[in-house]
């Protein structure tokens, strides 16, 4: 296919999304079973067009040097600036337009099953039209502003989304909570944007990262905050900061968790195949500014410490939570972390594999996660029904999911763990598919895709360290335990929720989902398992030689992405048995730990979990290292305190103070020279003194006979400067 | 032509003058028509501009008071196109959205409003300093007036503060330019520029226009008779403040300050740089505090028009064309939260964010459009903020990089007190039940904010139009005053 028609179907990929939510905004907003409809009917158009673009993209040699590129066009048309805007697809957008619009698609048709009972479904479909399509149109932008205006669009998504269920006070908290914490990581983003725009006077990627001389001298030019950071370095580092919104790292990581307060399909949608990726993308397109700086430079540093604090952090709160999505909520916060990691230490390819390997297993545990609780919810009502317990049925039926609304009894929470076990039977294809979405989490050896990018990771970290890298020492490290503890929390999760008896009569007559929903979880197992067969290393033992020249495609393909690459990537290839050893033992180890406590002695109802055994830890850890407690103090507090005390202080303390002085100063002198005219010139004209005293009245209301008056003066006067203005004119 | 669209709502005026009193439903339309009127031949102005001319077109140019060099000189360039555009565009919303809000003395306020509209096209056209301050002033008469009679509860003393205020800052204006006229030989503004007398680095002249004219914006610290006026101003009041007025401040400053004064402008910019960002985050972080929500909104407005002020003094291209554009879209946004807020304030008579809460379910069309103007007050891409914002914060950014990293932290306290907002009227539950009986919005006040919103969207998505009208003007401004980028 020629290049100009793939450049066309770029354009293309993105609209049906757009359009859908256009149309079933404006016409079809009152009928459900339409509106699903042209939701999944665009999403999959979207789908088709980009796999095109995609198998098109995998077969040109020279795909990093010379993208596949669309017409661009003026978007900001100032005098005297370039504010274009395009489409283009590189190695990394082409892997993208893979995974993005088939994680979507999946989540659209299973959406259709989990929102069936919502009033509000067309509305639903169509912001996530609009989440889909703002993230395509993301990936395939040439371009810093277009990528920003869709990246915003994301953000809004996101709140209106996660406040979807807008009566509950804590959805709606979430939303905001999200779009302002995000923010704070958009506002550097936006400042690493102009600054960027102001050193090179141009926003489009290809003329900035794929030009030597352009990133030479951005390399050479010292920052404007000087600190001894170069302008690259600093423009990285900024960008960066709309990653740590986006992405949910330390210490924007809050709003995270809270944003499962949103429908499941959203929390997918966001985990997975939008928003969280998004920002990781963002990062990986301006690699090449980090890289700029040498390794183990200030913002590799920068780039590098985050991740892997985030990847710990998040680990660490994962392991002491109750709620099944929360406990995805932090994984996910930790997984993010490691794909940052991994940029941090060049890992670039390794990074673009695990966040595509991560994006099909995370959707899979949250719609996996979706379908245990629409279960158990139907269990809940099931038993419900059968105790005559009239309460609340009803109305909780023709409102949406129980759960998710103010509405539900707040006695019973089908989210928790602990109301869970034994969910293995009566949901079999949702614990099989769980299952292998768990495993590929934990990194199970060789048979999941998390393994392999997992190992990548590491091994690439392994590879730093034993060149005397610092950064890379630290993130080995890191992640070696982070990656034990991911497997501890999903065995845990896993018995938690599946196996053993029942915990809860819910539980016991929970009920397995509907096809729309399994078939999505059955074709993201697949890819949980498979995927990672498109990057085993070519020099693996056994493996390598097994898969001959397919061996590691997936990182040669993204490697054309950048010349730069090619060095780094095959140093990395030289096998070493430390870094895969490492992957074994604590991938092995923490699901063997996590099965000594919860799988074999599943939990009893009424039985305390172990982890609480930790005290003061596991409350340290079960409270989220009470980063929100810290915030509200440090942040909130203040700014409301400040907020309320300014106007009062300021506005009305000082500045109306002063003005009010200076009133009284000049109606008081009035009045004194009154008091002259009236004494000293006796009879005199009044009328400076009448004036005076008709302003100083200020109570007194306006007299309809003088409003009369002056509305005549002011309409003769203007008559008058016509009429004058008429005979100049003559 | 330009003479005709000044005086066609003088017109207006007069017509309803000897209407009498009880065809109140004439008057209405009367107005309207004459306030479309108005819009109709500016937009046979616009249709007839041309781009690629960089002076005033539509020229006319009559003596008045030839023995000081006063004449009668009004033109229309890039920088002014869009004002009068904004200005003949919001009038008529402003009247049609009357009938619900101003039940009496209905001749008075007709004939006022279209006064207003006299007056603020008169200063946007005038090329003439003399006649530009007569209009300057006039303006400040009929609204004045629509805050003392048809306003809220303390409008006394709002429209009290208003009209000291601003008539404060005119009088030293007054003296500067009467000053330019008898020094310069004329009271042609052109004349005077391409003269570049002695005055361009004179910090007191400088001085003498810039505070008449940002206390109209209003800038920090002299913004404290806003909130007052567009609280207690009735909506239509609020309306036209907002969109309208503010803008002459800004209008000002680019038209007189930057073209006389250039050596004074790069001297005071960034003074002026420092009080912008300050009002950004003041008027942000106030607006955040406030429990009315006009109140908010007219706070908001301080931090708005802090952009549009820190592009102005950015003293380059992109600043300058970001402000002129943002001028037009904080005129379409906050016009349109004026609207949006009065017509919850015609159903329920408070204010009190705290009195709602659950809106949304209740009138939903209402909580959509509501939604739509907060994010586009917000700044989200694809709607019209944020092309004016992002285009000010980068040649902000290239005038003064300290001062841009502050105005940035702006985007994320407008996006704490805008969420705020609509959380507070429309999100969780309604806890009054004053709030059950409340209608949805009807046809006439959704036709009201709609031409409103189709340009949210257009100028989101589509800013050449808006941006090619204003290249050639603003680049030979700099270039004649020598502000063009080192």
């Amino acid at each position: 296919m020629s290049r100009e028609l793939l450049g066309t179907l770029t354009w293309l990929a993105p609209l049906p999304p757009l359009l859908s939510f256009a149309v079933i905004v404006l016409f079809t907003n009152r009928y459900r079973q339409i509106s699903s409809a042209i939701a999944v009917v665009a999403m999959l158009t979207s789908c088709v067009l980009s796999f095109v673009v995609f198998f098109n993209a995998v077969g040109i040699g020279n795909l990093g040097e010379d993208p596949i590129r669309g017409i661009a066009y003026s978007f900001i048309p100032t005098a005297g600036s370039t504010f274009n805007i395009g489409v283009a697809v590189d190695p990394l957008g082409a892997t993208f337009m893979f995974m993005v619009p088939l994680a979507c698609s999946l989540i659209f048709i299973y959406s259709t099953s989990y929102m069936a009972s919502d009033p509000l479904y067309t509305r639903f479909f169509a912001f996530l039209s609009l989440f889909g399509g703002a993230m395509m149109g993301l990936v395939v932008s040439d371009n810093l502003l277009s990528l920003f205006v869709f990246w915003e669009l994301m953000g809004f998504c996101s709140y209106a989304l996660i406040g979807f269920f807008y009566r509950k006070p804590s959805a709606y908290k979430a939303a905001v909570k999200a779009f302002m914490t995000t923010r704070v990581g958009d506002m550097l983003l936006l400042l690493g944007i102009v600054y960027l725009y102001t050193q090179t006077g141009t926003l489009n990627f290809f003329d900035v990262l794929h030009n030597a001389k352009v990133l030479e001298t951005l390399a050479a030019t010292p920052a404007v905050l000087g600190l001894g950071i170069s302008a690259a370095g600093l423009i990285a580092i900024l960008i960066f900061g709309g990653t740590v919104g986006k992405s949910a790292q330390f210490p924007l990581h809050v709003w995270l968790p809270d944003a499962m307060e949103g429908p499941t399909p959203v929390s997918a949608m966001i985990h997975a195949a939008t928003m969280v990726s998004a920002g990781i993308f963002l990062l990986l397109r301006f690699f090449p500014l980090l890289q700029v700086g040498g390794p183990d430079n200030t913002a590799f540093m920068v780039v590098g410490l985050i991740g892997a604090i985030t990847a710990l952090l998040g680990a660490t709160i994962a392991v002491a939570q109750y709620d099944i999505k929360r406990v995805l909520a932090f994984s996910t916060i930790s997984q993010l972390g490691f794909m940052v990691a991994a940029i941090g230490i060049g890992a670039y390819g390794a990074a673009v594999f695990h966040l595509l390997s991560h994006a099909f297993f995370k959707a899979l545990l949250f719609m996996g996660s979706g379908s245990v609780i629409h279960g158990v919810e139907h269990g809940h009502e099931h038993v419900a029904h059968a105790h005559g317990d009239e309460h609340g049925n009803a109305e909780e039926l023709d409102h949406d999911h129980g759960a998710e609304t103010a509405s539900a009894a707040p006695a019973f929470d089908p989210q928790d763990m602990r109301n869970m076990g034994g969910l293995r039977k009566r949901m079999p294809i949702t614990f099989y598919t769980f299952l292998a979405g768990g495993l590929a989490l934990a990194g199970f050896p060789f048979i999941t895709a998390g393994f392999w990018s997992k190992d990548e990771i590491l091994a690439d970290a392994f590879h730093g360290l034993s060149t005397g890298s610092l950064i890379s020492t630290i993130v080995f490290i890191v992640l070696a335990f982070s990656a034990l503890l991911t497997a501890f929390y999903t065995a845990r999760q896993i018995s938690m929720t599946f196996l053993g008896e029942a915990r809860t009569e819910a539980a016991a007559n929970a009920t397995e989902s509907a096809p729309a929903m399994t078939f999505p979880l059955i074709v993201l197992a697949v890819f949980a398992i498979f995927f990672g067969f498109v990057n085993v290393p070519k020099d693996f033992p056994v493996l390598g030689a097994l898969f001959g020249p397919a061996a590691g495609w997936l990182k040669s393909f993204i490697s054309t992405q950048l010349v730069e690459l090619q060095a780094f990537k095959e140093e990395a290839q030289v096998f070493n048995a430390i870094p895969l050893l490492t992957s074994l033992v604590v991938a092995l180890g923490g699901l063997g730990l996590g099965w000594l406590v919860y799988g074999q002695k599943p939990l009893k109802a009424g039985q305390t979990d172990p982890v609480e055994k930790l005290g003061g830890l596991f409350t340290f850890l079960h409270n989220r290292w009470y980063f929100d407690e810290l915030y509200r103090v440090i942040f909130i507090k203040p700014l409301q305190a400040i907020a309320d005390n300014y106007s009062r202080v300021i506005d009305k303390g000082v500045i109306d103070w002063a003005l009010e002085g200076l009133y009284k100063l000049g109606v008081g002198i009035a009045g004194a020279l009154k008091e002259f005219d009236r004494v000293i010139i006796t009879g005199g004209s009044d009328l400076i003194g009448n004036t005076v005293r008709s302003i100083g009245r200020e109570g007194r209301e306006l007299q309809s006979g003088q409003v009369q008056n002056y509305l005549l003066s002011a309409l003769i006067a203007a008559v008058v400067l016509m009429v004058f203005f008429l005979v100049l004119a003559q | 032509m330009l003479s005709l669209i000044i005086f066609l709502p003088l017109i207006g005026a007069l017509l309803i003058a000897f209407l009498p009193r009880a065809s109140t439903a004439l008057m209405r339309w009367v107005a309207i028509g004459a306030s479309l009127a108005t819009f109709a031949a500016s937009l046979f102005v616009l249709f007839a501009f041309s781009n690629t001319q960089a002076g005033y077109q539509f020229v006319e140019s009559y003596k008045w008071i030839e023995q000081y060099g006063i004449g009668y000189k009004l033109g229309v360039d890039g920088v002014s196109i869009w004002m009068l555009m904004l200005t003949t565009a919001i009038f008529p919303i402003a009247l049609w959205a009357s009938k619900e809000v101003v039940h009496d003395r209905l001749k008075e306020f007709y004939a006022l409003v279209l006064l207003m509209e006299m007056a603020t096209l008169g200063v946007f056209l005038s090329l003439d300093m003399f006649l530009f301050y007569v209009f300057w002033e006039f303006a400040l008469v009929p609204m004045y007036f629509i805050i003392g009679v048809w306003g809220g509860e303390r409008r006394i003393y709002a429209s009290m503060k208003f009209f000291i205020y601003t008539m404060a800052g005119s009088v030293l204006m007054l003296l500067a330019i009467v000053y330019l006229g008898i020094n310069g030989g004329t009271f042609d503004l052109v004349a005077l520029i391409a003269k570049n007398g002695p005055w361009a680095a004179s910090a007191p002249l400088f001085l003498a226009f810039a505070i008449a004219f940002v206390i109209k914006v209003p800038l920090f610290p002299f913004h404290s008779w806003l909130p007052d006026a567009h609280t207690e101003a009735p909506t239509p009041g609020s309306v036209i403040l907002a969109a309208v007025l503010l803008k002459m401040g800004a209008y000002g400053l680019i038209r007189f300050n930057l073209a006389l004064f250039p050596e004074a402008s790069k001297q005071f910019a960034p003074l002026m740089m420092i009080l912008a960002v300050i009002g950004i985050l003041y008027g942000a972080i106030v607006a955040f505090a406030q429990t009315d929500a006009k109140k908010l909104v007219a706070y908001s407005s301080v931090s708005h028009m802090g952009y549009i002020v820190l592009g102005i003094f950015s003293l380059n291209q992109l600043g300058i064309q970001g402000a002129l554009l943002q001028m037009v879209n904080h005129g379409i946004s906050t016009g349109g939260l004026f609207l949006i807020v009065g017509f919850l304030y015609e159903r329920r008579h408070t204010r009190e964010l705290a009195r709602f809460g659950g809106i949304w379910a209740k009138m939903p069309l209402y909580g959509t459009l509501a939604l739509l103007f907060t994010l586009s007050s917000v700044g989200l891409p694809a709607l019209n903020g944020f092309v004016g914002e992002f285009v000010i914060l980068q040649g902000a950014f290239q005038a003064n990089w300290q001062m841009t990293a502050f105005a940035a932290l702006g985007m994320i306290l407008s996006a704490v007190y805008l969420l705020t907002f609509f959380q507070k009227i429309f999100l969780g539950e309604s806890h009054d039940p004053a709030n059950d009986k409340l209608q949805d919005v009807n046809w006439r006040e959704v036709l009201a904010v709609a031409p409103l919103l189709v340009f949210v969207f257009v100028i989101g998505l589509y800013s050449l139009p808006f941006f090619n009208a204003m290249n050639a003007s603003v680049t030979s401004l700099l270039s004649v005053a020598g502000l063009a980028m080192k």
